[in-house]
């Protein structure tokens, strides 16, 4: 128990005092998962969105696929990424391993099927409402995809914040292709990881609760979000 | 078109010009049949609509009107016969047209979205929006509410709404099914005014209800269902002073017919 | 074509997808940026963990204007990352494995930098009873006959060799009683500390990742000082014939620091709690044990 009330002091120290190192360490941490996220983003939702929408031979088994990738286990994504990007691996000209690159690489390939299966969900499930609205005043079918984007945004929204909640928690990818490199790769997981390992228990759990106040701050947000939509339009 | 729609709002919009000769009239269907997984749901259908007026599908539940009106609009085809409005198919047609289902649908966006969301989907250029908005929301008594969020709106001023929005650009026709169920009794008479003031603007109507009394007082034609086949086709009122067919006798008697 | 708004709003669209794809790569070349000259170090966790390197590195950098970015693994995963080239030096403490990286070709020369050497912790109560003894293997066979807990490092690392070497000069094979008394961790030597100081059971440790353990518990230096508990640190630059992208200049800079007068006084100052954990071994007269 004296370990939990060292770590809240320990918390709010560096919060208070700025730390430089905790500043670090988080912008890195923030940069890292929003760059993974947006990345991921920006594939994951025009995919859920084909998906969703256009039938294709096999549709239903690459769904139950989507869905399953989700449970990804992201030290798995994170050995497969080291392979790749290491010098002896297919991509090792990039030089790309130990970089906070390929760190956006790993949480990207962890996010992309978060993003891409509630982005397919979202749109299928406003499809199925507005279809015969939109046939009947002649939709074509880019307006109706506009139309299903712009009504789902908060619903898409929430699935994006899904996805940087994974990112920014997750520890197990980032450690092996990032290395946790000190001002280069070490971002408020690794640094968790590394004091534990220290022994320096306190201090771990302090970077704990700021993280997960973090990770608080995000759903909260998405929770704000998807109410004040659900108040003003039903 | 006997409310004035001058003649040079007719070139700006075209498709008023449309209410005024009514090409999609008459609407012919022969020997219209439809039926899903070897059950049939209209039962060998022939018709021949030419009136301008308010033509009321009349029937019990489970008759087949919403799906008769559905062939109608185009959102599912006959299983065999043709279906034609005037010179056109009726997948031309239904640019021509509006429909209100039973259910509307409407986006999440605020009732003036909605109509704006027709407009822009219909190509017509930004600057004449909000005149139409303002005058489709008038029409339907919603102007109040014109920055509400449409699905906060009541039973009655849904159904208000989605006339509007399926008015916005006088269709030439408008088809409607069942459009005051479960509503109240004020509600309904607001529906019903609507439907009679877009019907006397120029707008052929369609409509399907199960409520005679709403057919007494909207109808100029009736066409009566009863299990899958169209039993009766008459003027108003013909057919409720004295009906041919003795199925839309006993219907009209009150009988429940099943 | 229509001069419709909704494909002017899919392109705007299509245009602000790109333009946060665009963004998102800048964000992500700016974390790669860099022209500055820097060497990858692939070591092991006990010079991190002891503050060595963040007391020495620094000082490396300030004077030649290299950085270090240093990957600290275990032993066998550092020798790894070297071998596949992901690494310009390689700086661990098994010397058997550092000569076959030489032998193999896939490094330069193995420089001896420094040393120290492994500690027996345990519980202050010492259930086993091997407190003040000098034999590291005996003690070891005191712990196996009166089955106490000893948790082991089981990851291939080089304390885990030297640990699985003592266990040989015992003559005793614990593996068959993992699970049970023998608890292989599987992980570093950090978790390794903090699973046997939840249990109070006995573990190897380096000195220095000793020192600077923050969650000791009840556990004490129990055995020290046998011969065969000396742990030596070897830095080898890695084959540029083999691998033609390591930074070998800069690499060989760093080497020849370490191995320099200046080097080896500064590892020779760094101390924890007033007690010196390294003892440079390129210059005998440098300070401390040889």
């Amino acid at each position: 128990m004296n370990e939990f009330s060292s770590a809240i002091g320990a918390a709010l120290s560096m919060i208070v005092t700025l730390d430089p190192g905790l500043v670090e360490i988080v912008l890195l941490s923030l940069r890292i998962s929003l760059s993974a996220v947006i990345i991921a983003s920006v594939f994951a939702l025009p995919l859920g969105a084909l998906i969703a929408l256009q039938p294709f031979p096999g549709r239903r088994g690459v769904i139950v696929l989507l869905n399953a990738l989700m449970g990804l286990p992201p030290v798995v994504v994170g050995l497969m990424v080291y392979l790749l990007l290491s010098r002896a691996g297919p991509l090792g000209p990039l030089g790309l391993l130990f970089t906070p690159t390929a760190m956006v690489i790993a949480q990207s390939i962890i996010v992309f099927p978060i993003i891409a299966a509630l982005s397919r969900q979202t749109i299928a499930d406003l499809h199925e409402e507005y279809d015969e609205h939109l046939r009947s005043i002649g939709c074509t079918p880019l307006q109706s995809v506009v139309t299903l984007i712009r009504d789902g945004r908060y619903r898409l929204l929430t699935g994006i914040m899904a996805g940087f909640g994974r990112a920014i928690a997750e520890v197990g990818a980032v450690l092996i292709v990032g290395g946790n490199i000190q001002h280069s790769t070490r971002v408020m997981t690794t640094t968790i990881a590394l004091e534990t390992s220290k022994g320096n228990l306190a201090l771990a759990l302090g970077l704990g609760l700021i993280l997960v106040v973090l990770a608080l701050g995000v759903n909260g947000t998405a929770l704000v979000i998807s109410d004040a939509a659900q108040r003003r339009y039903g | 078109m006997a409310n004035g729609a001058r003649p040079a709002e007719k070139r700006e919009h075209p498709e008023l010009a449309a209410a005024n000769d009514h090409p999609l009239l008459p609407l012919v269907a022969r020997q219209l049949r439809f039926g899903i997984n070897g059950r049939r749901i209209i039962r060998n259908i022939s018709f021949w609509i030419g009136s301008s007026g308010r033509t009321i599908i009349l029937g019990p539940n489970g008759a087949g009107k919403t799906v008769l009106l559905r062939l109608c609009h185009g959102l599912i085809q006959p299983t065999s016969g043709q279906l034609s409005w005037g010179d056109l198919s009726v997948a031309e047609a239904r640019a021509h047209q509006a429909m209100v289902p039973q259910r509307p649908v409407l986006l999440r966006r605020s009732v003036a979205g909605n109509v704006q969301h027709v407009l822009s989907v219909k190509r017509i250029p930004r600057k004449q929006r909000p005149e139409l908005v303002a005058a489709a929301l008038e029409q339907a008594g919603l102007t109040d509410l014109a920055s509400r969020p449409a699905r906060t709106l009541s039973g009655g001023q849904q159904q208000r709404l989605a006339i509007a929005r399926a008015c916005v650009l006088r269709p030439a026709v408008l088809l409607l099914d069942e459009p005051t169920t479960n509503l109240d009794p004020a509600a309904v008479r607001d529906v019903e005014e609507m439907i009679l003031a877009v019907g006397a603007a120029g707008t052929k109507i369609l409509m399907t209800t199960h409520d005679i009394a709403q057919a007494r007082r909207l109808a100029s034609d009736v066409m009566f269902l009863n299990d899958r086949r169209l039993l009766e086709h008459a003027s108003a009122a013909e057919f409720f002073s004295s009906p041919k067919d003795p199925v839309a006798a006993r219907f009209l008697d009150g009988e429940l017919l099943g | 074509m229509f001069p419709n708004d909704d494909i002017r709003l899919t392109s705007r669209r299509a245009i602000a997808r790109w333009a946060v794809l665009a963004v998102g790569i800048t964000m992500l070349t700016g974390a790669v940026s860099g022209e500055r000259q820097t060497i990858t170090v692939a070591s092991t966790t006990s010079t991190e963990n002891s503050g060595l390197f963040a007391y020495l590195l620094p000082l490396f950098t300030a004077e030649t204007g290299i950085d270090v970015r240093v990957v600290a693994v275990g032993t066998g995963q550092a020798i790894r990352v070297a071998a596949n080239g992901d690494a310009d030096v390689l700086f661990v403490h098994h010397p058997p494995s550092e000569q076959k990286f030489v032998a193999d070709g896939l490094g330069l020369e193995r420089h001896a930098v420094m040393h120290n050497d492994f500690v027996l912790v345990g519980a202050a109560g010492d259930a086993a009873g091997i407190r003040g003894m000098i034999d590291a293997a005996a003690a070891l066979r005191l712990i196996s006959a009166g089955e106490h807990e000893f948790v082991s490092r089981g990851d291939d690392s080089g304390t885990h060799k030297k640990e699985l070497a003592l266990w040989e000069t015992a003559a005793i094979d614990p593996r068959p009683a993992s699970g049970s008394w023998y608890r292989e961790s599987g992980s570093g030597m950090g978790a390794t500390l903090n699973t046997a100081s939840g249990m109070d059971a006995y573990t190897l440790a380096d000195r220095a990742t000793w020192a600077r353990f923050g969650n000791k518990g009840n556990l004490e230096i129990l055995v020290e000082g046998d011969a065969r508990l000396h742990n030596p640190y070897g830095v080898i630059v890695v084959n540029p014939e083999r691998h033609p992208h390591v930074h070998v200049a800069e690499a060989q800079a760093f080497v020849a620091w370490l191995m320099s007068e200046r080097g080896q006084k500064e590892i020779a100052a760094y101390s924890v709690d007033d007690r010196q954990l390294f003892f440079p071994d390129a210059l005998p007269d440098a300070a401390g044990e040889k």
